[in-house]
């Protein structure tokens, strides 16, 4: 992959670059239009946030930039920003008049590449193009991790996904252009060099990562691939390159959320106490995980079929070493991520391992690496709020959802996963406080948590309650991230006691994650159980796909997750598909 | 003649405003946005901010007079857009006034509040006044003039 062209993709790049600018207020909307004329910047404003998604939804690849306020009447601006991110994995500035520090910071924990403030000067928004260009070297160079990726796995996996790996890169260049989405500017862009140009994005709504899941059990974890996946999907228009960066994200959504389970528990001096370091960390690779790996795993199958893991249970303790290999770089994605462990911040990770979790969750026997990813979420995400001290509570909780999830069989929380693993996550449409709730509520896991961990489960399982999860908005798949907020204070007032600080996406995405994979199981205590004792299977869910436990080769794992959480953006894992 | 006084009287007032303390650098960067395909561009951006924040000046002033007790947050977050509204055109010392309300509803001073936003309501009152003024010398002087800098 030559990024020589890379450098312009369009003869007078930055000009007509096409920019999607949000804001509520009027005066500045114009003012903006205008400023972004005068770089000869191609504009379209907005001044409704979800009528924002909707535009960058009809025309996917429609936009190669955003530029969103933060404080909006009907959506966070940083909401729409971990949508966009997600669901077209664009790159968002945000503007504020605001200029505090946490702000500033919570948007980049969301995601944004940059946050302006207002007054807004012209040169500061002439070299927005940065972030578009950027992001493309990015992907181009995932691309390149990916391809070696491949080769590697390919060595250790043989034949079936060497026709995968072999041809991704090969293919991945034509099937661009073949891509359904790639309209002529596309090309245009792209034509130049095939594999430094942007891909057209595609939008993983709930139906189609369904699918995607679907397939990826179907076919098997340690042995999916993009081709197969594609090819079982059946979706005409969807490329394999489409299909494989999306598995990249899922996985390195899986991996990541492992990772930062176990920097949340290292880091944020999360006592975790059985949990958290060697859970976490060994976690899902070697762990007793694996035997409990194949009792949850058979569970997985979730009724209404989102989320199915399909026989994971065996193929869970496969390949260990990549399970262990993908877990420290899971885990270092953790640690990148904790760095300001926030909610926004959780918020990424999971939205980034939600993705991945999602397609793994579906075939991949890995469980194991999962168990230790839901964990860390939930710790990770209560780490940063809550300091929450236990682990145990965030494996209660993930514990909870999981159970929940089974509960509620047809709770949504499945859907979510399917669809839109990441964008799902957490955009959690509607994820209400109630729903995490319920996901977590787990009650009759902690107990036997408790034993394991300790009492604190126990309160927060309970606490979790009920966590309705509807079909609907679980599912991230992009309508709506914003309940994701109020998910979190939801929980908190359920009694998370050591939860409560967990963002509401970090809820969503363990619901999502224990709902699939919990919805398949029965709640019971013994799911519940085993998922405690470390066994990460349940997590890995949607770690799975990630490969943390088995596939991830720690060559191969070590490089996806430093592009991805570092920027923070799937661009890079698009290109790193990690096939273990 | 006449139309040079008339613009080196729309000049001097322009300037004056700066000298006040009014306006910033944000209304030079308007100036400078606009060309021949907007050529009462600033007028149309403070029209567009004045019809925007009169909307706000009610939706405070309803929130301050529901007393028992004053919603902070709301009156914050009024404020932080009417703040941001402010900004647009450059209006500094209205914007200042902002900072100062803001500070007065995190410190949960309604005493505080009620006396800012008067002082708030003035400052923007007084500013509104005389770039209307200014607008109107504007456009007699020739609208090509008024609003760009000179080269």
């Amino acid at each position: 992959m030559d990024n020589g062209c890379f450098s312009s993709p369009r003869c007078d790049f930055p000009a007509g670059l096409r920019v999607l600018v949000v804001d509520d207020d009027p005066t500045w909307l114009k003012i903006l239009e205008k400023m972004l004329k005068k770089c000869n910047y191609e504009v379209t404003t907005c001044c409704l946030a979800r009528h924002a998604l909707n535009l960058l939804r009809e025309r996917k690849d429609g936009y190669d930039i955003v530029i969103s306020d933060v404080n909006m009447p009907d959506m966070d601006g940083f909401k729409l920003l971990e949508h966009v991110g997600l669901e077209m994995d664009l790159p968002v500035i945000m503007m504020s008049v605001d200029g505090e520090t946490s702000r500033v910071m919570k948007g980049v924990q969301h995601g944004a590449c940059d946050y302006l403030l207002k007054p807004i000067r012209m040169k500061e928004l002439r070299n927005i193009w940065q972030h578009v260009f950027r992001k493309r070297i990015h992907e181009a160079k995932e691309f390149e991790s990916f391809e070696s990726f491949e080769s590697i796995h390919l060595m250790r996996n043989g034949s079936e996904l060497s026709d995968d790996g072999n041809l991704f890169a090969v293919e991945d260049v034509t099937s661009t252009k073949k891509r359904k989405d790639a309209d002529n500017k596309h090309d245009d862009k792209e034509c130049t060099d095939p594999s430094s140009t942007k891909k057209a994005r595609v939008v993983w709504s709930v139906d189609l990562h369904q699918k995607f899941v679907k397939a990826v059990n179907q076919i098997g974890f340690d042995k999916v691939g993009p081709k197969k996946i594609l090819d079982l999907m059946n979706v005409p228009w969807l490329t394999r390159e489409n299909v494989a960066s999306h598995l990249q994200k899922y996985r390195l959504y899986l991996s990541r959320i492992q990772k930062e389970n176990d920097q949340r528990s290292s880091s944020c001096g999360m006592k975790h106490s059985d949990f958290p370091s060697k859970d976490l960390g060994s976690f899902g690779f070697q762990n007793p995980v694996n035997k409990q790996r194949d009792v949850s795993i058979d569970s997985y199958n979730y009724s209404d079929g989102s989320l199915q893991l399909p026989n994971v249970e065996t193929k869970s303790h496969e390949g260990d070493p990549k399970r262990i290999v993908s877990q420290s770089t899971i885990a270092k994605k953790g640690r990148a991520l904790n760095g300001s462990i926030t909610d926004t911040n959780m918020r990424e990770s999971l939205r980034v391992g939600l993705n991945q979790t999602f397609a793994p969750l579906e075939s991949e026997g890995n469980h194991a690496v999962f168990d230790c990813s839901i964990p860390t979420q939930y710790s990770w995400t209560e780490v940063p709020d809550m300091q929450l001290k236990e682990e145990h509570k965030s494996l209660v909780h993930l514990e909870d959802s999981f159970n929940q999830m089974p509960l509620h069989g047809k709770q949504h929380h499945i859907h979510v996963d399917q669809s839109q693993s990441v964008a799902s996550i957490s955009s959690a449409p509607s994820i209400t406080g109630e729903e995490v709730a319920a996901c977590i509520e787990a009650k009759p896991l902690f107990s036997d948590y408790k034993n394991d961990h300790g009492s604190s489960v126990n309160s927060i399982g309970n606490a979790v309650d009920t966590f309705p999860i509807q079909p609907g908005s679980l599912v991230m798949n992009d309508q709506s991230l914003e309940p994701i907020s109020t998910t979190n204070s939801g929980l908190k007032t359920q009694g998370y006691n050591n939860l409560s600080c967990i963002p509401d996406l970090e809820i969503y995405q363990r619901s999502l994650l224990l709902g699939s994979e919990a919805a398949s199981a029965p709640l019971d205590a013994d799911l519940h159980f085993h998922w405690l004792q470390g066994d990460c299977y349940n997590m890995n869910f949607g770690l799975q796909s990630i490969g943390m436990s088995e596939y991830y080769d720690p060559g191969l794992i070590a490089e996806a997750p430093t592009h991805l959480y570092d920027s923070a953006d799937y661009s890079v894992i698009d290109q790193g598909l990690f096939i273990a | 003649m006449d139309r040079n006084q008339s613009r080196r009287q729309v000049a001097a007032m322009k300037q004056s405003l700066f000298d006040q303390g009014l306006l910033d650098e944000q209304f030079i960067q308007l100036e400078e946005l606009q060309d021949d395909a907007n050529p009462n561009f600033v007028e149309e951006i403070v029209t567009l901010h004045y019809r925007d924040s009169s909307r706000l000046i009610t939706s405070i002033e309803q929130a301050l007079k529901e007393r028992n007790p004053l919603d902070f947050n709301k009156l914050d977050t009024l404020m932080h857009q009417f703040k941001g509204s402010s900004s647009s055109i450059g209006a500094k010392k209205v914007k200042a006034e902002c900072n100062l309300f803001r500070e007065y509803c995190r410190a949960g001073s309604a005493e505080g509040c009620m006396r800012s936003f008067q002082q708030l309501k003035r400052e923007y009152a007084a500013l509104r006044k005389k770039l209307e003024a200014y607008f109107q010398l504007a456009r007699q002087a020739g609208p090509q003039e008024t609003a760009c800098r000179s080269k």
